[in-house]
């Protein structure tokens, strides 16, 4: 079977693995209104993520996250040249129906919006549109990407500025591929038990050692150090979303009306940005790190219940 | 695999470039991952890869690279893949972009849509030896790709989709809008070391149907 496009299920997938791995060695960053999406692209982000509240803010105002405003996501396609992605609710398959008409670029099956099913995720093969999803250890990765998903993100906490669960959710990812990697053939189907993950899949990657679509951060991280952290922690691009457009806990900077606001917004983007291409060097993070004037306020990772981290929805 | 004296680098600002590193050392070739100005002057030979373009410029301004860049690009072997070739041409379109005019080619920046008209086709090609060493179509991966709309008279065009040229050379630029990087046919990669070793350019394609 083949899409309009000629494309089957096989080249599907390997242009849904295409286009994430274009993103690679940049920053996705969390855009609410136009003006945002204009800063990040003229920082350099490689792509935008449309949304109406960036973490931070859904935190602390609380009720049900859902996806944006189509007339949102259209208005911010309409003004950048770079890729466009935008939130479903996990389990939310018309919510993603609507954002792949909208033709948006890449769909991110979020536990930042509240999830809409407490037991299925979106059968992301019946899409044409890529999606990425969250995960904190191995298992839960295959099984997003047995499910479809073309990228994989760390979740960490989102919305804290505390980088410390992406950082946990990485280690683990990496730690169990490398288990995997020395498991005997007849452990890696005890393995595929444990992880709650289809045994090709754990076959696929004891012997490669890596996912078998990019593997990107997200979740907490806030400054350039943070960024450089994750990609040597072996993360292949990273996610910012309310790293750079907060001023408080749950106020954003105001890049439409105040020009001082505004520049404060494009130098944290900027730093962050060549902080992750040079993510090697900290010579040239260094002075990035100069560069930037305030940085969001932050919320203690280690202070939020676990019943309100947003990192446990989704399995 | 030919011989060659030539130091490739990847430029490694940002998108595929260890897909082009893996398609290099499947041939045989070594590469090295450039970020700066001085690790560009450590190479001879360039491959930019595909990637976000905007992303790639902006990277550039700082440091001085884009002036040092913009002269190593006019005076070596140079092969770019997508947001590569869109670095390169003399113009571009959708919107306008500034660019190193290097290769003389028009190119309109995500001219086939977005992602969801990203596309895997057979693209016709003059270039020889396919997957099995036959010649013939060439898998094109086309992921929110350029279209080359013209080109000037000492461009050859080795490759079309519909009509319009995909893979372009001229001297010692060798360009595609699609990935080679990304399919298992690595002739594209083989033609650029060729090109490195000292061979004369492939005769081109026919007439691209262009103004």
């Amino acid at each position: 079977m083949s899409d309009k496009n000629g494309n089957n299920a096989s080249t599907g997938l390997r242009l849904k693995i295409g286009l994430a791995e274009m993103l690679k060695g940049g920053v996705i960053m969390d855009v609410m209104n136009v003006e945002q999406a204009r800063i990040a692209e003229e920082a350099g982000a490689v792509a935008v993520m449309a949304l109406e509240r960036v973490p931070a803010m859904i935190r602390a105002e609380g009720g049900v996250a859902r996806m944006a405003n189509p007339k949102l996501i259209k208005e911010i396609m309409g003004t950048v040249t770079i890729p466009v992605m935008a939130k479903a609710r996990i389990g939310h398959f018309a919510e993603a129906q609507i954002l792949q008409h909208l033709g948006v670029d890449f769909i991110d099956e979020s536990e930042v919006l509240t999830p809409a099913d407490e037991a299925h995720h979106i059968d992301k093969h019946a899409f044409t549109t890529p999606f990425v999803c969250g995960a904190r250890n191995l298992g839960e990765a295959l099984r997003r990407i047995a499910e479809g998903a073309a990228m994989i993100r760390t979740k960490g906490e989102a919305g804290t500025g505390d980088v410390v669960h992406a950082v946990q959710h990485m280690r683990q990812i990496t730690k169990e591929l490398r288990q995997a990697t020395v498991a005997r053939e007849e452990e890696l189907y005890h393995l595929a038990k444990e992880h709650g993950a289809p045994y090709e899949l754990v076959r696929m990657v004891a012997k490669t050692g890596k996912l078998p679509v990019p593997n990107f951060s997200a979740g907490g991280i806030a400054t350039p150090a943070d960024a450089a952290l994750m990609m040597q922690l072996g993360a292949e691009t990273v996610f910012v979303g309310s790293g750079i457009f907060m001023k408080e806990r749950a106020t954003p900077l105001d890049v439409e009306h105040n020009e001082k606001e505004r520049e404060e917004a494009v130098s944290r983007a900027r730093a962050i940005v060549i902080a992750t291409t040079h993510f090697n060097d900290a010579k040239i993070v260094a002075e990035a790190s100069e560069q930037v004037t305030g940085t969001m306020k932050g919320l203690a990772a280690a202070a939020i219940e676990e019943r309100d981290q947003l990192q446990t929805r989704g399995w | 695999m030919p011989e060659t004296e030539e130091r490739i680098g990847v430029l490694a600002i940002q998108g595929d470039y260890e897909a082009h590193a893996a398609a290099f050392a499947a041939c045989g070739a070594e590469t090295m991952l450039v970020r700066t100005p001085q690790e560009l002057a450590t190479v001879t030979a360039l491959a930019l890869p595909g990637g976000e373009s905007t992303t790639m410029l902006r990277m550039l301004r700082r440091d001085g690279f884009d002036a040092v860049l913009r002269d190593f690009v006019r005076t070596h072997p140079v092969f770019a893949t997508c947001a590569g070739c869109i670095l390169l041409a003399r113009e571009v379109r959708n919107p306008q972009q500034e660019s190193f005019a290097a290769l003389d080619i028009a190119i309109e920046r995500n001219a086939y849509g977005r992602q969801n008209e990203s596309a895997i086709v057979p693209v016709e090609t003059s270039v020889p030896g396919g997957p099995d060493r036959a010649d013939g179509p060439m898998e094109g991966v086309f992921i929110r790709a350029p279209r080359i709309v013209a080109t000037g008279p000492e461009v050859a065009t080795l490759a079309t989709r519909d009509g319009f040229p995909v893979l372009v050379r001229q001297g010692r630029i060798l360009a595609a809008t699609f990935h080679p990087e990304l399919s298992e046919d690595r002739r594209v990669h083989r033609l650029f070391l060729e090109m490195l070793a000292g061979k004369p350019p492939e005769s081109s394609f026919g007439e691209p149907s262009l103004p």
